[in-house]
């Protein structure tokens, strides 16, 4: 485990570049900071400037190394890398509310936005005339779409949204892909075609993941819950309401096991095992033991000269992270055996977690 | 200071009202929710025992228990009918009144998880309208239950679009 603070401002999203040198974060504005990591330290190399609003959410695209970044002006840009520097492409998304959340697909070959127009874009780069294209899912969707998945067959998407359902939608596009075949979720896809429709997930639909096969898809409430939908036992549902704060993220580590992060400032480790088997397993932080030791004469002076107060007071969280945690990315490993993964949280920290199966 | 002439009422429209997406919940028929039957409870009984046997301990605990778990089947969630919510409410905190201080922790452990979301509902529910003694109660009830369910039991009660 390690931390890195990236100073006092909330970092609200973070991507990971493919060979994990570099990160894109945004401190809870409407800029972009890459940073190139150097030995212990991050130094920033590049600053991404041209959106207008607060940035919500950023994707690194592995093997095409694009950048996509989507904000509350409503807008979306795809950033490519030449000659050293980052060029925006201003992409159509025809959304008339922010942006919330970006995904690239698996293939890399079209990336999903969810907006607070209820509606999902689905993007699209259209060679002939050289511009992204969006397609839009709105039935049945009612309210802000809060987090997006991508099924490892670059065809399903899941969608978490504030009417407080979870949904599995087809995205398939014909102009630029072969019809998909059947996946335990179903096997007719049109595009828009709904594939899952949960309702009454008891509050907010905050964050979606799909196992590392496709097969189950999680997801976290409001109402401090997590939730596992299986395609293999007929779409079945299974909760587990929590006694912590709301989780805010969530990210399968294995087939079985999955790790939410959210209010609680902490990362926490669930199994799922089959329907009806979803459990805690346990806190993935260390809690810091508080040494009280003995605090020299000096120390004591000290601390009343500076803070007036007599006793050392520990006002830290005895976590890794002092504020809430927005984002799980996973850092090394594959999506079925992740070795380590990220966090951000509210407190402008970044933490590399260890996870050992 | 000036006073301002022009018309402030605009500020007391519900804007909400007028938009044709506004969101609505799904309404499921609960009218033939009825919430929680009195003579199940055994609740007239149960409160004369509390008095009479009130030195008599295992007979008494045995009955409040019951009459717990009896008070907290049948939520009223479903229907709109105040006057059944308002009838679970004070049967439920007449329940939570009949107990001994503690007593408390061994009820609250009596129920499943479901029964600390539902109870906490109900607590937070009798805090609305406090009465003489009722908030007393409710707080030595609302630790016990804290401490059973935590946190996010009462985020629970927080999201919950159907209350009791």
């Amino acid at each position: 485990m390690s931390l890195y603070s990236f100073g006092l401002e909330p970092l609200s999203c973070h991507a990971w570049s493919k060979d994990r040198t570099q990160i894109a974060i945004s401190p809870n504005s409407n800029e972009v900071h890459i940073y190139q990591k150097k030995e212990k330290e991050w130094i920033k190399i590049h600053e991404l400037t041209e959106h207008s609003g607060r940035i919500t959410g950023i994707d690194w695209a592995p093997e095409s190394n694009r950048i996509v970044t989507c904000a509350s002006d409503r807008n979306a840009y795809v950033w490519t890398l030449k000659d050293g520097v980052w060029k925006p492409t201003l992409v159509l998304v025809r959304i008339n509310r922010a942006a919330t959340c970006v995904k690239w697909s698996p293939l890399e070959n079209k990336f999903a936005l969810g907006s607070g127009a209820k509606l999902i874009s689905v993007c699209y780069f259209e060679k002939e005339n050289d511009w992204w294209l969006s397609k839009h899912i709105k039935k049945p969707i009612n309210s802000t779409v809060l987090s997006l998945d991508w099924h490892p067959n670059n065809m399903l998407l899941a969608a978490g949204s504030a009417d407080l359902n979870c949904r599995i939608f087809s995205a398939y596009i014909k102009d630029i892909e072969d019809r998909p075949g059947p996946t335990p979720w179903g096997s007719k896809m049109p595009f828009g075609e709904l594939l899952l429709e949960y309702k009454e997930c008891g509050g907010w639909v905050h964050s979606v993941c799909f196992s590392p096969s496709g097969d189950a898809l999680a997801w976290v409430s409001h109402n401090s819950a997590i939730s596992v939908a299986d395609a293999t036992k007929g779409k079945e549902v299974t909760q587990l309401t929590t006694g912590h704060l709301p989780l805010l993220s969530i990210l399968y580590v294995s087939e079985t096991e999955i790790v939410a992060a959210g209010h609680d400032c902490c990362p926490y480790q669930f199994s799922y095992k089959g329907p009806g088997c979803l459990e805690f397993v346990k806190k993935v932080d260390i809690p810091k033991q508080s040494s009280k030791g003995n605090m020299s004469a000096m120390q004591h002076f000290r601390n009343l000269d500076k803070k007036a107060i007599t006793e050392e007071e520990d006002t830290d969280l005895g976590s890794l992270h002092q504020n809430s945690i927005t984002q799980l990315c996973i850092l090394e490993g594959l999506k079925a055996k992740v070795v380590k993964f990220s966090s951000v949280a509210l407190d402008g920290a970044m933490v590399v977690w260890d996870f050992k199966h | 200071m000036s006073k301002n002439t022009v018309s402030d009422r605009f500020r007391k429209v519900d804007v909400d009202e007028y938009d044709e997406n506004k969101f609505v919940d799904e309404e499921e028929g609960g009218e033939n929710q009825l919430g929680p039957d009195e003579a199940e409870c055994g609740l007239s009984t149960a409160c004369i025992d509390v008095e009479i046997l009130f030195f008599l301990t295992p007979l008494c605990k045995g009955n409040l228990m019951g009459a717990l778990q009896a008070v907290l089947k049948n939520p009223p969630m479903n229907t709109k009918n105040q006057n059944v919510k308002d009838r679970a409410e004070g049967l439920v905190l007449k329940v939570l009144s009949a107990f001994k201080s503690t007593d408390i922790e061994k009820g609250v452990q009596s129920l499943d998880k479901n029964g600390v979301d539902l109870l906490m509902k109900y607590i937070y529910k009798g805090f609305e309208r406090p009465s003489e003694n009722s908030s007393a109660v409710l707080l030595q009830w609302h630790e016990k239950a804290l401490s059973a369910g935590g946190v996010g039991c009462i985020v629970r009660v927080l999201t919950a679009r159907k209350t009791v």
